[in-house]
């Protein structure tokens, strides 16, 4: 094995590797701050936003969790809509034509507009955050299944007919499955936009959650503070994106990807 | 077993219609190995398909074991030039899919057991549990070929089925494939564009001309089975005939070639 394979196939380097990237970032950040002196309310060094979460850490986690509880339960209803979405849609050409272009205009919304409305519509809750984040992710669920399902090879198609499967059998024995790989991709680059959909909608008429805390902060040039969640965020994204990798590696073992 | 009368096939193309097939008689034995031989785009699937009952004909009638086709029915198997395996299934529940879609099956332990056999049968004991994709494409198209016996069908339509796999491994299954024809008393239709392997698996090879698909002439194949090539004592045989198909197959040789050959390897 040469040098370069052990590197691009080991177990080890696949963790070492992005922590590498990762140091090197904070790393810079920190030389920077200190290099051009930068004051902490404009942009805290990594040593600040430690110093500050390590002063409210309860309290940086509970918002967390708030804001990790809407996510997800936005992001599994996106699927809960999406797939059956994805389903009409592949199996009529005319509910496609009728209900892709709205689906297309729901979409181009831009999310932070129709933020204060939902307040509006649905109170100061937690109910317009889970929807801002089903609103955010489930266009990609939707596109990704369906093209997934389209993309069933003719043959496979033609063995279910020869074998006088029902359109029923047709879909969940065969599209679904072959539709995984796919739906695995759309769900990947959906939680992420789950994550700042949490965040836009804890941005208006919130109480909690790490938007709130990034809001609230800019008030009170806590700059550290917002950081503190932002980098909360992010982890948090991270920990939602290889989640589903883990998931997808475990579930679809047939479907390994291949470069 | 299958008896097609003046059956024609028209599709319509982007570019007006095109016919594929025109006043095709064919009639095949029960238990008879017939292979299918012609140009590509002259016709082959789309009568294999009609068979199947996948298509119906735009004109003439297609009838198995004595009734119209109309239909997809269990009594007839194809099996396809890929292996059209379903990747996120063992090698077990891809052999009985046929079986896990009719919901009138009751008894499916006995269909297990059968798959278990069939396996055995082609090599492919303790491989039950792999998964498409750890399998070779000879070993995935016996996987196919399984599939297609597992509900014990009278008749077995087959599109060029090893026409993707090295020659070695083709060479072998086509011995296979006579091995267990000789078990079963299937009826096969066997799609090919490969003349020997026309020649070593048929009873009869049916030649097919191309644009319009017309039934150019059908070719008794009375060499003693089992054939292989190369190492029997049938090469004049497998010779005379190859060069029949040949001239069969090449649109330009006019049929007075076909009396030449005859008379270059007398029967
Ligand atoms: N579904 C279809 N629609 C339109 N044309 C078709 C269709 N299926 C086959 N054809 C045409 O019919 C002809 C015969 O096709 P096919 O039966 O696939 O030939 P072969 O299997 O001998 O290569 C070709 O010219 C092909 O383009
Ligand atoms: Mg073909």
């Amino acid at each position: 094995m040469t040098k370069r394979s052990w590197w691009t196939e080991s177990r080890a380097s696949a963790v070492l590797l992005p922590i590498t990237g990762l140091i090197a970032v904070i790393g810079l950040w920190w030389l920077a701050t200190i290099v051009f002196a930068v004051p902490e309310f404009l942009v805290p060094s990594p040593g600040d936003v430690l110093v500050r979460f390590s002063q409210d850490p309860v309290m940086l986690l509970q918002n967390a969790g708030v804001s990790l509880l809407e996510t997800i339960q936005g992001f599994l209803l996106s699927i809960v809509v999406g797939v059956p979405i994805a389903l009409l849609i592949v199996r009529s050409a005319i509910l496609e034509r009728l209900v892709y272009p709205l689906l297309l205009m729901v979409n181009a919304i831009p999310k932070v507009a129709i933020a204060p409305l939902l307040v509006v519509w649905m109170g100061f809750g937690q109910g317009p955050k889970v929807l801002m984040v089903l609103l955010m992710c489930f266009f990609p669920i939707v596109i990704s299944t369906a093209q997934g399902m389209k993309s069933t090879p003719v043959e496979l198609v033609e063995l279910l007919r020869s074998l006088n499967a029902s359109r029923t059998q047709e879909f969940f024995k065969l599209r679904i499955w072959h539709a995984m790989p796919q739906i695995f991709t759309g769900l990947k680059v959906a939680i992420s936009l789950a994550v700042i959909g949490s965040v836009i909608g804890e941005f208006v008429g919130a109480t909690q959650g790490l938007g709130y805390l990034i809001q609230t902060s800019g008030a009170t040039a806590d700059t550290a503070l917002a950081f503190a969640a932002i980098t909360l965020l992010s982890i948090m994204s991270i920990i939602l994106f290889y989640g589903l990798v883990l998931l997808e590696h475990l579930l679809l073992p047939w479907a390994q990807e291949s470069r | 077993m299958i008896r097609l009368d003046g059956v024609g096939q028209v599709f319509d193309g982007r570019e007006g219609s095109i016919t594929a097939l025109e006043k095709i008689d064919l009639h095949v034995r029960a238990g008879e190995f017939v292979t299918l031989i012609g140009r590509s785009g002259c016709g082959k699937s789309t009568l294999l398909r009609l068979i199947a009952g996948l298509l119906s004909p735009t004109s003439g009638t297609v009838k198995v074991a004595g009734k119209p086709v109309t239909g997809p029915s269990p009594d007839v198997a194809f099996m396809f030039q890929r292996p059209a395996l379903l990747a996120w299934r063992s090698v077990l529940s891809n052999v009985l899919l046929p079986v896990e879609l009719d919901r009138t099956i009751r008894d499916r332990t006995a269909y297990k057991n059968r798959a278990h056999e069939l396996l055995e049968l082609v090599g492919l004991q303790g491989f039950e549990r792999r998964l498409p994709h750890e399998l070779s494409g000879g070993m995935q198209q016996r996987v196919s070929l399984c599939r297609s016996l597992i509900r014990d069908p009278q008749v077995m339509l087959m599109d060029e089925p090893f026409s993707a796999l090295d020659a070695l491994t083709r060479t072998e299954l086509s011995e296979e494939l006579q091995r267990i024809k000789m078990e079963l008393s299937t009826t096969i239709v066997f799609v090919t564009h490969s003349i020997d392997e026309a020649v070593v698996l048929a009873d009869r090879a049916v030649v097919l001309s191309p644009r319009p698909g017309r039934l150019r002439d059908v070719v008794e194949i009375d060499i003693p089975r089992p054939r292989s090539l190369g190492q029997n004592s049938h090469l004049a045989d497998v010779a005379r005939i190859s060069a029949r198909l040949h001239a069969l197959l090449s649109d330009k040789t006019p049929p007075v070639a076909e009396r030449l050959v005859d008379e270059v390897w007398p029967r």
